[in-house]
């Protein structure tokens, strides 16, 4: 993988800030977008931009295979069975909240069990209390280790026979853990319950086969993987999605309407309320493109590479504290300085040139349990380098010296 | 944009040697405050008699901007009446927006002026004062 050609492509990297050339060690939070991405939203605009779905006229048409060619694409993607099983959201967060208001809602009751665990963002949490509070069912966490990794026992012994819906994140945007969403999914299963997974952090980063791990439904969201913002899908098995009632209604979704009863379009436009994210859809397809040209597994040795030599370097720090797990880490690295607050921290960086993020990372539950209040974060992406980190590692150690005895 | 712009001795002294830290009686005026965008959190008291604040102390925990700030408050308002305290507040909000670069009645605070400079530490800064004014207003409700 030639990481400089790769660089070349993301035109937002190539200027200074603050002074300094910019690295951008944020990719969790929201990725850059390459050139193809930008290209391919502008070009939308300039020749095929129309609504989707009605017109009649050649824009019409070309809008609309546009916005299905997206479709298409992100269910190869995926390993979907059929474009059908794909629901495009503005996000992982849309995503999820599709499936807690329609599935769980209408699937949950008094006695029954949501199964989540503490490491989850708020994203993958809060929607779940909200049906456990509206539905009566119980809400249950899986055991976190120390590390903040899951073991399997743990997962048996939480899901019983009364767990109606697991809801699990793939890779942990704090921790860089990979969860065994494949076994986790097999035992939510042996007990008749449904495996809902959070594929915010994994998508960008690994190869996804959503058939492969027989989950039933993948939320993911566009903007952390190369396309642009307020784009996302839902991924869901056909028979449970054909089962569901949609939670937005009108616009592109309606297949007759009368004054007193309707009826909604098959899968997936039943759930597409309104006039869908058309030009985010392009840019998505137009990420998908870019990413399988480089291939997902590239992307996830380079990324893997890149986050052990980081994980090394930051060790060597004397007062560093680095969270997670040493091994099995998708490109990110979460940290704290003794005595220097993330949001310094991230200050001093800033003023660098370099953007970490600094705070909760939505995730304030697992901050309860790894003790700590806000922690600083390092994600890397494709166009990162080694070089890259050894700027953090400078900068890092010149945050010490400016804490420690700068003030003058 | 310099560093010590933003992290002056001043700022540093307030936050590695915090004035009033701690906590009064349970019976005094107590405003829990965070943000949520950061993890800050502070517990600010205020113990008001006959109109005027006697005492301030906060606990909590956060970066040095908004520790330092807390604790340049609960020096500011040391004294005051609560309707001072309240003029204080609005016009420390001014001052962290760059409207205002004075700050006769508690030097120190002049140091946050380098806070103007990086927007998104605004509200790091404006902390401590939010629970001043959430506390006083509450208690003049009463």
């Amino acid at each position: 993988m030639n990481v400089q050609a790769i660089r070349e492509q993301f035109p937002i990297l190539h200027q200074t800030i603050n002074g300094h050339p910019l690295v951008y060690l944020d990719s969790a939070a929201t990725s850059q977008k390459p050139r193809s991405v930008i290209d391919a939203v502008a070009r939308y605009y300039e020749h095929d931009n129309a609504n989707v779905h009605r017109g009649v006229h050649t824009l019409g048409s070309r809008a609309t295979d546009a916005y299905e060619g997206a479709r298409e694409k992100t269910a190869k993607f995926l390993n979907a069975a059929s474009p059908q099983e794909i629901i495009f959201t503005r996000g992982t967060t849309t995503a999820l909240n599709l499936v807690a208001s329609s599935y769980a809602r209408a699937n949950c009751g008094e006695g029954d069990e949501i199964v989540i665990t503490q490491m989850e963002h708020h994203s993958n949490l809060i929607p779940w209390q909200q049906v456990a509070k509206a539905t009566g069912a119980a809400l249950k966490y899986i055991p976190l280790q120390k590390d903040g990794s899951i073991r399997l026992e743990d997962v048996e012994a939480t899901i019983t026979d009364r767990t109606k819906i697991v809801s699990v994140m793939y890779v942990s945007n704090v921790l860089g853990v990979v969860n065994p969403i494949k076994e986790i999914t097999a035992i939510a299963h042996k007990h008749g319950a449904k495996m809902v997974v959070d594929g915010a952090q994994s998508t960008p980063h690994m190869k996804v086969d959503v058939r492969d791990l027989d989950c039933d439904f993948y939320a993911f969201s566009g903007h952390k993987m190369c396309a642009p913002t307020g784009i996302g899908a839902l991924y869901g098995k056909k028979a449970l999605l054909e089962a569901m009632e949609p939670i937005e209604f009108g616009g592109e979704m309606i297949d007759d309407v009368g004054l007193y009863e309707s009826t909604w379009k098959e899968l997936p436009w039943k759930f597409e309320g309104g006039t869908p994210i058309i030009a985010g859809a392009v840019g998505l397809g137009a990420a998908i493109d870019f990413l399988n040209e480089i291939g997902l597994d590239e992307i996830e040795k380079h990324e893997h590479q890149l986050a052990a030599y980081a994980y090394d370097r930051l060790g060597t720090i004397e007062g560093i504290s680095i969270f997670g797990p040493v091994h099995d880490r998708v490109g990110l690295v979460t940290f704290m300085l003794d005595d220097v607050h993330p949001h310094d921290v991230a200050t001093v960086l800033d003023t660098k040139g370099i953007a970490v993020r600094a705070g909760h990372h939505c995730c304030q539950p697992l901050m309860r349990f790894l003790n700590v209040s806000s922690t600083a974060r390092a994600s890397f992406y494709l166009y990162n380098t080694e070089e890259d980190v050894d700027r953090l590692i400078d900068g890092l150690q010149q945050t010490k010296e400016f804490f420690g005895y700068g003030i003058g | 944009m310099e560093l010590d712009d933003l992290y002056r001795r001043v700022i540093m002294d307030h936050y590695k040697n915090p004035r009033n830290r701690g906590t009064l009686d349970e019976d005094a005026l107590t405003i829990n405050l965070n943000n949520p965008t950061c993890g800050d959190r502070i517990t600010l008291q205020l113990q008001v008699e006959d109109g005027i604040v006697k005492q301030a102390k906060f606990t909590g925990e956060g970066c040095s901007i908004s520790m330092s700030s807390a604790s340049m408050m609960t020096e500011a308002v040391h004294g005051k009446t609560t309707d001072e305290a309240l003029a204080l507040a609005a016009k420390f909000s001014s001052f962290i927006k760059g409207e205002v670069t004075e700050f006769d009645e508690l030097e120190d605070i002049e140091a946050l002026s380098g806070v103007t400079k990086f927007p998104a530490r605004i509200k790091c800064a404006t902390l401590g004062w939010n629970a001043l004014r959430k506390g006083i207003e509450h208690q003049q409700q009463q």
